[in-house]
């Protein structure tokens, strides 16, 4: 057996194409919808919490903790197999998806924090001091700073929390390598992941590309 | 007083701040009429900045009052105080312009989301005063891209740009390279040629001596003494005043 017939069987390729190409959506429209949701929950969160309010900061900081905490695939474990036993059924992607939105937001959440409290005090009280509500001044001036100063971080994150799409297929969620695992298994041969492999490359590739133009395009001298 | 006297722009009444245990201000009393530039001298600490501050509350009186235009200051609901100082206009030392936004946006953001101008004539206005600090040139460039000078006019012209009733300077030109002070001030200038009601918290004793109506000289958090820029620099009354006077001169010197 050669390498190419391992790794690359063109029958094999032929064979799993089809379900690899919609694996390869579920991951996509997965990600693209936890990335959507984490990064609007956790700055939200993070808008929360300067308010300064106890009652409204303390949970917030529990929330993050934990999340940031625990490995995701514990979570998910708990919800795809513990819930059901109190009656509650979530379905698979249902249970990726919050999991990893849920943790996604945790770590922006603290990361908006952390440049909300580092921003010159001068940027708060000179929106204050034309009249600009605590909200608009929070949205308006304070809100895109910190999306500007934080674009790398946030893209890596980003990045992160997709690939732990493959998650998923602990929990029977048809992304890219749960559809290779189970193909592998049945197939006796390698090539499936190779497949997998070359699907996170296209899928991510794009994506660095498009973040290194989004951290340019958004870069602003001080 | 007598009641035909005009309304005070400004009035501060029985003014204190404590910071903990330190009192910083204790019982300020200053009228500022309309049109008056009142300039604040002081030694470092005599809590002339933090006077300015509470006059828009960026600071929190501990007791007293504040009105503008005969309007209270204090004890107002948080609508009201962002409606009350859209009257009362703020240039900081530290500039603080919005980096992420253009000039002319700087100049347009409250006036478009506080006074709810819409937004052809918020730049209207914001192009106005661009020319009036001498940088509708500029209207489109980042703040990064201005000096610090340039970046202090801007920063009047988005205070001026929604109709204050009185500016407060704090420091406005401590930040600045000695050849881009000029610049500012002569802005100032023009504004008090204008009729702007001005308070000044500044160490430019020249500009203080030829701009000033009115000189007040603060120590330990209080007013020691006030009075015209030819009385306060010519004949200084209270011993402090001199000591502060001749120690200004001889850093000058």
């Amino acid at each position: 057996m050669d390498f190419g017939n391992v790794f690359l069987n063109p029958e094999i390729i032929a064979t799993y194409m089809p379900q690899m190409v919609r694996a390869v959506w579920v991951t996509i429209w997965i990600s693209v919808l936890v990335v959507i949701s984490g990064l609007a929950l956790g700055a939200f969160l993070a808008g929360l919490r300067a308010y300064q309010k106890r009652w409204l900061a303390w949970p917030i900081v529990l929330f993050a903790d934990l999340m940031r905490a625990l490995p995701p695939l514990v979570l998910m474990l708990i919800l795809f197999f513990g819930l059901p036993s109190l009656g509650v059924i979530l379905s698979d992607w249902f249970v990726l998806y919050l999991v990893l939105t849920l943790v996604l937001a945790a770590f922006v959440e603290e990361i908006f924090w952390a440049t909300l409290t580092s921003l010159p005090r001068g940027q708060w009280e000179a929106g204050a001091a034309t009249g600009l509500s605590f909200n608009q001044v929070l949205v308006n001036v304070i809100f895109p700073q910190a999306v500007r100063t934080n674009i790398p971080q946030l893209v890596n994150r980003s990045l992160t929390i997709s690939k732990m799409t493959a998650y998923g297929s602990v929990i029977g969620v048809k992304e890219i390598v749960s559809v290779a695992g189970s193909a592998q298994a049945f197939s006796g041969s390698a090539t499936p992941l190779t497949m997998a492999a070359i699907a996170y490359l296209i899928i991510f590739f794009p994506a660095m590309l498009l973040s290194r133009y989004v951290e340019n395009r958004f870069h602003y001298d001080h | 007083m007598s009641a035909s006297q005009p309304l005070p722009t400004l009035e501060i009444t029985a003014l204190e701040k404590r910071f903990g245990e330190t009192q910083v201000l204790r019982s300020i009393d200053l009228k500022v009429a309309n049109g008056e530039l009142v300039f604040v001298i002081g030694p470092s600490g005599s809590g002339k900045s933090t006077m300015l501050r509470c006059c828009n509350r960026l600071e929190e009186p501990t007791s007293g009052a504040i009105h503008v235009n005969g309007k209270p200051m204090l004890g107002i609901t948080r609508r009201d105080l962002d409606r009350m100082r859209l009257q009362v206009g703020m240039v900081f030392q530290g500039f603080f312009l919005y980096p992420h936004l253009s000039v002319l946006k700087n100049v347009t953001l409250a006036q478009r989301k506080a006074l709810k101008r819409p937004a052809a004539e918020a730049d209207a206005r914001a192009l106005e005063m661009l020319d009036k600090v001498g940088l509708k040139h500029k209207a489109n460039a980042m703040p990064g891209e201005l000096s610090g000078g340039q970046q202090q006019r801007v920063a009047i012209a988005r205070a001026l740009a929604l109709d204050p009733k009185v500016m407060l300077f704090d420091e406005p030109t401590s930040a600045l390279d000695p050849e881009l002070v000029g610049s500012v001030l002569k802005v100032m200038r023009d504004l008090r040629e204008g009729g702007m009601t001005m308070i000044v918290v500044s160490h430019e004793m020249q500009f203080a001596r030829e701009a000033a109506d009115r000189v007040v000289f603060m120590d330990g958090g209080v007013i020691v003494e006030q009075g015209i820029p030819d009385e306060i620099f010519g004949n200084p009354k209270s011993e402090r005043l001199r000591a502060f006077l001749s120690r200004v001169s001889g850093e000058a010197a």
